[in-house]
């Protein structure tokens, strides 16, 4: 069959070689390091200003030389490893349960007008406010802590699955419906791939608030990790170590929220 | 061109005293009164109206994506009961999955658990007999309106329906991409000899197409629904000429019925 309408090819959206875009990488790489650089300039200008006390600013090498301390004496890695753990393991449980009941509150309304006021208001309460309730029930050792990361991780999952779920383009899943898929099936093929974009930038916020919430945990009651090393610094006046357990939460949260985009980004190419 | 045989044998299509009410109390509002109609198999029949005459709330009682207050609806003599599976619905826009290409939303179209190479096989070939072949791999946002529509088509035809539901399907095309969807909905029906339900309210498109044009519009008590309000048989052999003065003339007939005086005067 011939048809008459003209067969203009579309131009599909060229790749550009990847030397070109290997370079435009590096590019940006460089470029976002540009104001990190700056900011090393400037502190270590105003440290050695005499405008303040090395225990209130230490230089750079200062920090750079606790950080050679803390390896030589063995102990940053234990510190890294085991705040890691607690997010890792934290966000898995939070970002699992907020996918599973974001999900099946975002698909039953009955089930969403018995569970989604309560959460909200759970929601609300600050992070902090959990910590002596979790130490009362939980002990002091490792569950406490990574109940409140799992805490932190859940609401950001929760809050975009069940919303995203909840605003699917209701003929999309009319067409889903036409054509003998219900249950199951047409969740899986129509309504999860339809929210994928959301649901993954509510699990990068969720990661993100993992973080934050790890740090209110071991802040309090831990003797070992990132936030311990910010307490016992502050209460040993070792600013130099101080600052470094702030450089490393920001490296740590960049790299692993880096990760996840790396892997966002993947799984989005098929949707644009 | 894929052979006749690649097509389920066509349905007929019986709607018994079927009637849509929306609403309960002071909301209530009946869209659908009372509508009888038959569709012989291989019979094209065009559902024309004005908005909100409830040819499209007709078409998804069809479909089974509806339930009809009361009355009775049969495919083939077998009583519709939730969503009918030897119908085939292309809407108004083409809602394609915009995370598969063109081929994957075809096979969308196949009940899951076609084996893989059946599917592939079928795919290609409604995908040609809509000229997509080439475009297989595209997704829907990188080809024209046209072509999503086309591709929407080729998901209904892959069902071999037995009975294909077009709800306003070239409505939201230009109107020279509107014709040739015409011409090759034309071909691929007499080709085929599928049965059609087309919804529309473009009395050319219904006059193109259509072996009977069926006014859905409500009578003198409007509170009671639309009903049929005037059946028109189109004796011209298809494919049409569209000057065709015989079509004028019946042209004229259906926009005097739908309220458009076709001797307009000022």
């Amino acid at each position: 069959m011939t048809l008459a309408e003209p067969q203009v090819r579309p131009v599909a959206p060229a790749a550009p070689p990847a030397a070109r875009r290997g370079r435009r990488v590096v590019t940006r790489a460089a470029l976002g390091l540009v104001v990190p650089a700056l900011l090393v300039v400037v502190w270590h200008l105003a440290a050695t200003s005499g405008e303040f006390s090395p225990s209130q600013l230490p230089t750079p090498g200062a920090v750079l030389a606790a950080l050679l301390e803390l390896i030589g004496r063995g102990e940053l890695w234990r510190h890294i490893a085991i705040s890691v753990q607690r997010v890792l393991i934290g966000f898995a449980v939070g970002g699992g349960v907020g996918l599973v009941l974001g999900g099946v509150i975002g698909l039953s309304a009955p089930l969403r007008a018995l569970l989604a006021p309560t959460i909200q208001a759970l929601r609300a309460v600050p992070s902090l406010a959990w910590v002596p309730l979790l130490l009362l029930w939980l002990g002091i050792g490792e569950t406490p802590k990574i109940t409140l990361v799992a805490i932190g991780a859940f609401f950001p999952v929760y809050t975009t699955v069940s919303a995203a779920l909840a605003h699917v383009d209701h003929r999309l899943v009319e067409v889903g419906r036409a054509y003998g898929r219900s249950g199951v099936r047409l969740f899986l093929q129509v309504q999860l791939p339809a929210i994928a974009p959301g649901a993954l930038s509510g699990i990068r916020l969720g990661l993100a608030q993992g973080w934050l919430f790890l740090v209110a945990a071991e802040l309090i009651a831990s003797s070992i990790g990132l936030g311990f090393l910010l307490i016992d610094s502050q209460n040993t006046g070792r600013t130099d170590i101080l600052l470094l357990a702030i450089v490393l939460l920001a490296l740590l949260g960049k790299a692993t929220d880096g990760l996840l985009g790396l892997a966002e980004r993947r799984l989005l190419r098929r949707w644009t | 061109m894929q052979t006749t045989s690649a097509w389920a044998p066509p349905a007929s299509v019986t709607l018994r005293g079927v009637s849509r009410v929306f609403g309960t109390g002071a909301d209530r509002r009946v869209v659908l009164g009372d509508v009888d109609l038959v569709i012989g198999p291989g019979e094209v029949v065009a559902l024309l109206g004005a908005s909100g005459s409830g040819k499209s709330t007709l078409l998804r009682l069809v479909a089974g994506l509806d339930r009809p207050t009361s009355g009775q609806i049969l495919v083939d003599d077998v009583p519709v009961d939730g969503v009918e599976p030897r119908a085939a619905v292309v809407f108004q826009e083409h809602r394609l999955l915009p995370w598969r290409t063109l081929a994957e939303n075809v096979a969308f179209g196949l009940p899951d658990g076609t084996p893989r190479a059946e599917r592939q096989e079928q795919v290609t070939a409604a995908l040609s007999a809509v000229g997509l072949a080439d475009f297989a791999g595209f997704r829907p946002r990188a080809v024209s309106g046209g072509m999503a529509q086309r591709a929407a088509l080729a998901r209904a035809l892959v069902r071999r329906p037995g009975v294909l539901l077009l709800d306003e399907p070239f409505a939201a095309l230009d109107a020279l991409t509107r014709l040739r969807m015409q011409d090759l909905v034309d071909d691929l029906q007499r080709t085929s000899g599928a049965t059609i339900l087309l919804v529309t309210h473009d009395v050319d498109e219904a006059l193109q197409l259509a072996d009977r044009v069926v006014v859905l519009a409500t009578g003198e008590d409007p509170a009671a629904g639309a009903g049929i309000a005037h059946v028109v048989e189109v004796p011209q052999t298809r494919p049409r000429d569209r000057a065709d003065p015989h079509l004028a003339a019946l042209r004229a007939q259906l926009l005097e019925r739908l309220g458009v005086p076709s001797h307009h005067s000022s």
